[in-house]
């Protein structure tokens, strides 16, 4: 029952470590679908991850704090979008800048607001999101298997938890049964016949970047008033960019996604959880070796063992009409 | 005549300081055929796509069934029923046809009520005008003949009345071509308006009722196609006399300069691409490959010229062989005598960011007529690149000019100037008039043929027929990367045109 309730353990870090990520990937999937590179995803989520804790610890309110994650996050997607959809900038570079801006302003700020050392006040009860307890849960928790999958994996997440895997299939379903889905697919594809069709590539594109900032500011709310009670300088830590793998290892695919985040996630947990036990057959392995599992994993799956991925064909490049 | 279904007046537009499109005046009429023609850069692309609200005039005025219309996207051409069918198809590959005809004209915001409409919309212009198409399959895995008839089929969809098709030919075999003639025939006949632009005249004899003609930015002539002559619309559109087939004598073949024995290739994805391929080309000749494009042709070049490896086989320059394993160096090929013109040369045979001048040795720079000591001679080059300017009257006549900025007749009189003027025993062209003008094909036809009756060997490929029985002594058809056949210049365009499409040769395996 040990290993059992080890592996329950696990998986139920897995979700909650794989939350973030999922959203920043699928955040990265509206804009790269739309043909914006997006490596700013890590920018926007702190930005996010700031303005949360920030304005929840002011105002008092999970809800308000989550909202305006939301909104500054969508502000930088959008000063992403004016460099390089209105005036056609490297993609690239205008998402390591936003990076840039956010690892800076976020400290600089939070230091002359809170004169904590670049970190928010923590989060009072009320000012975050607190777990939810699925009906019946307690009431099968001494269920043998059944009780605690569904009391301690199921049951017993914040909101932002079950929002986020809600949004798999509503992301599958808006681009793939929908107008606005398919008109998005188009302009990552081939722009020029998107405008030629009468269709505004920009505005299209811009809406794109839109749902991209909702989502990375779920992300940011999510990593300082769900997974920490505030915000601490540089804490989305490589989220960005791991997201971003996860969406090619996904293959721009939503419920791919879903499957390279859980992945992910359960690598993290995973070497939380083995750090200082000993193995079986290796023995002790150091802990800075079980933290960058994750990451050497990363590179050894991109490199090898996912196959091509094609990418959005129009992906990174301005559209530009000919001549 | 009849009604007016687009009259265009006093049109002005200006890239910088380009005029493209200066003071046109236009009449479409309502129900007919309609073909304008130009020389690249005439500005016939651009007043379409004024037509079309992708780009706005900067004076003029424009009106659709005799009301006049501000058409400042799309959408407005669109609402107005005009529909275009781009050069460049305007398709999203990896869609399927259905999403592709919907796109920017779904009934609703859900898809699958849009694409049901547009799948019952689709059969009823099948039917009415023979455009048959699989609503279901993947755009990329279609052929372009009836790629084509998707963007067609979506002007349709979205109520076209007036239809302008951009260079609709360039990509299609004869066969194909017919086939779209035979559609544009039928929609005038259900009242359509069909407006072509191409630089092919011969289309414009075949099919129009009328024909405008272009240059340098102005309307100069429009005429009844019954009344006019093809000599007199190319007079037309290039300001001067052209000699649409060039002159020449007969062939004096000598030795076997290049041997080609059962020469197989691949390309990148492991797909045989050139199929047990053998020929000779001899001293004073010109032998033409046909075929439509993307049947081996750009391969066998490729391994002809040291760029691709062979799978096996053998090619004997002077009765020496070429090393086709992979060590072959395109640089030891040039010295052995053996030039090449890329068929595409704005990857491969220009670097485009250059100025003339070094693009005019490209390839060359390590010949000692342009070193002085380990440096590369300024002045010698830039000498050199005038006489090449001079001598194949190469416009802008500026070699210190980006190379970018020269039109496509010019670039590829700067590549073609190059390779030739190293006096090669042997010249392979790939696509010698690509998108080059009228005025310009004809020189550079001239040329190969000076080449040849100086006893230099020359392949020519081209997807352009006329271009391969005009210039070649003897004609080689390939498909499917193998040779069908071989005929003299004298073979009609039907016979090639047969071949080409792999027809002759599927009977006979059968």
């Amino acid at each position: 029952m040990d290993v059992f309730n080890a592996i329950i353990q696990t998986l139920d870090s897995t979700i909650r470590l794989s939350v973030p990520l999922l959203l920043a990937c699928l955040a990265g999937l509206y804009s790269e679908r739309a043909g914006i590179f997006d490596i700013g995803l890590e920018g926007k989520m702190l930005v996010g991850a700031f303005a949360g804790a920030a304005a929840a610890s002011v105002f008092h309110s999970a809800f308000l704090g989550l909202g305006m994650a939301i909104l500054i996050s969508v502000a930088f997607a959008m000063i992403h979008g004016f460099a390089s959809i209105t005036h056609r900038g490297n993609q690239i570079v205008s998402g390591v800048a936003i990076n840039f801006i956010a690892a800076g302003s976020t400290i600089i700020l939070g230091q002359a607001w809170f004169q904590q050392g670049g970190r928010t006040p923590a989060l009072q009860p009320g000012e975050r999101f607190e777990a939810i307890t699925l009906p019946g849960a307690e009431a099968i928790r001494d269920v043998p298997i059944i009780g605690p999958i569904y009391a301690e994996l199921l049951s017993g997440h914040s909101i932002l938890v079950y929002l986020a895997f809600l949004m798999v299939p509503f992301t599958w379903w808006v681009l793939f049964r929908t107008r606005f889905g398919l008109r998005l697919r188009a302009v990552g594809e081939n722009p020029a016949a998107v405008d030629t069709a009468g269709i505004s590539v920009a505005w299209l594109r811009y809406r794109a970047l839109i749902c991209t900032g909702i989502l990375t500011g779920i992300a940011g709310a999510y990593l300082s008033m769900v997974q920490n009670g505030g915000f601490v300088k540089d804490m989305t830590a490589g989220k960005g960019y791991i997201a971003l793998a996860a969406l090619i290892f996904a293959k721009w695919k939503p419920v791919n996604a879903m499957f390279a985040c859980l992945l992910f996630g359960f690598l993290d947990a995973a070497s939380i959880r083995l750090q200082g036990s000993p193995l079986p057959i290796i023995g002790k392995v150091p802990a800075q070796f079980m933290q960058a599992l994750p990451y050497i994993l990363t590179v050894i799956l991109l490199a090898g063992f996912i196959g091509k991925a094609i990418p959005p064909r129009a992906g990174g490049v301005p559209y530009v009409k000919e001549r | 005549m009849a009604q007016a279904a687009i009259e265009l007046i006093g049109i002005n537009k200006s890239f910088g300081a380009v005029r493209a499109n200066r003071d046109i005046n236009l009449e479409i009429g309502r129900g007919t055929i309609h073909g304008i023609v130009g020389e690249n850069g005439a500005g016939k692309s651009t007043l379409m796509s004024i037509l079309y609200g992708f780009y706005q005039a900067d004076s003029g005025e424009i009106r659709v069934g005799g009301q006049p219309a501000s058409i400042k996207t799309p959408n407005d051409a669109i609402a107005l029923g005009i529909g275009m069918v781009h050069q460049h198809f305007m398709l999203v590959d990896n869609f399927t046809v259905l999403e592709n005809v919907i796109l920017g004209a779904e009934s609703d915001a859900l898809l699958k009520k849009s694409i049901a409409k547009a799948r019952s919309e689709l059969e009823r212009l099948e039917r009415e005008y023979g455009l048959e198409v699989d609503p279901d399959a993947i755009i990329e895995e279609l052929p372009v003949g009836l790629q084509q008839r998707v963007e067609i089929l979506k002007a349709l969809y979205r109520g076209a009345e007036i239809l302008i098709l951009d260079e609709p030919t360039g990509v299609l075999t004869p066969a194909e071509a017919d086939h779209l003639f035979r559609i544009l025939r039928q929609l005038k006949d259900q009242g359509k308006t069909v407006v072509l632009i191409t630089h092919k005249l011969r289309e414009i004899m075949a099919i129009t009722d009328t024909v405008s003609v272009m240059r340098q930015g102005t309307m100069v002539a429009t005429r009844e196609t019954a009344k006019t002559t093809v000599e007199e619309l190319a007079e037309l559109m290039v300001g001067r006399r052209v000699l649409l087939r060039v002159e020449k004598g007969e062939a004096a073949a000598g030795a076997v300069k290049l041997a080609v024995k059962n020469l197989t290739v691949r390309d990148t994805r492991g797909v045989t691409m050139v199929d047990d391929i053998s020929f000779d080309i001899r001293a004073g000749e010109i032998v033409g490959i046909a075929g439509v494009a993307g049947n081996g042709q750009s391969e066998l070049l490729e391994a002809i010229s040291g760029i691709r490896r062979a799978v096996s086989g053998s090619v004997m320059l002077d009765g020496k062989p070429i090393d086709l394993t992979g060590a072959a160096d395109p640089g030891e090929l040039r010295d052995r005598g053996l030039a090449h013109v890329p068929e595409d040369r704005h990857h491969v045979g220009l670097v485009l960011a250059f100025e003339e001048n070094e693009n005019s040795i490209l390839g060359y720079h390590d010949d000692p007529r342009y070193l002085r000591g380990p440096f590369l001679n300024i002045d010698a080059i830039r000498n050199d690149a005038k006489d090449k300017i001079t001598k194949y009257d190469i416009r802008p006549a500026d070699c210190r000019l980006k190379t970018a900025n020269f039109s496509g007749g010019n670039q590829q009189k700067i590549v073609l100037a190059r390779e030739m003027e190293q006096d090669p025993g042997v010249l392979i062209v790939g696509q010698p008039t690509r998108g080059v003008d009228v005025g310009a094909i004809e020189f550079i036809h001239k040329r190969l043929i000076a080449m040849r009756d100086q006893g230099k060997a020359v392949l020519v490929v081209s997807v352009e027929l006329d271009e391969i029985r005009s210039l070649s002594d003897r004609i080689l058809v390939m498909f499917a990367g193998r040779i069908v056949g071989e005929r003299g210049p004298e073979a009609t365009e039907g016979e090639l045109g047969l071949l080409m499409a792999g027809i002759e040769h599927q009977e006979a395996a059968e």
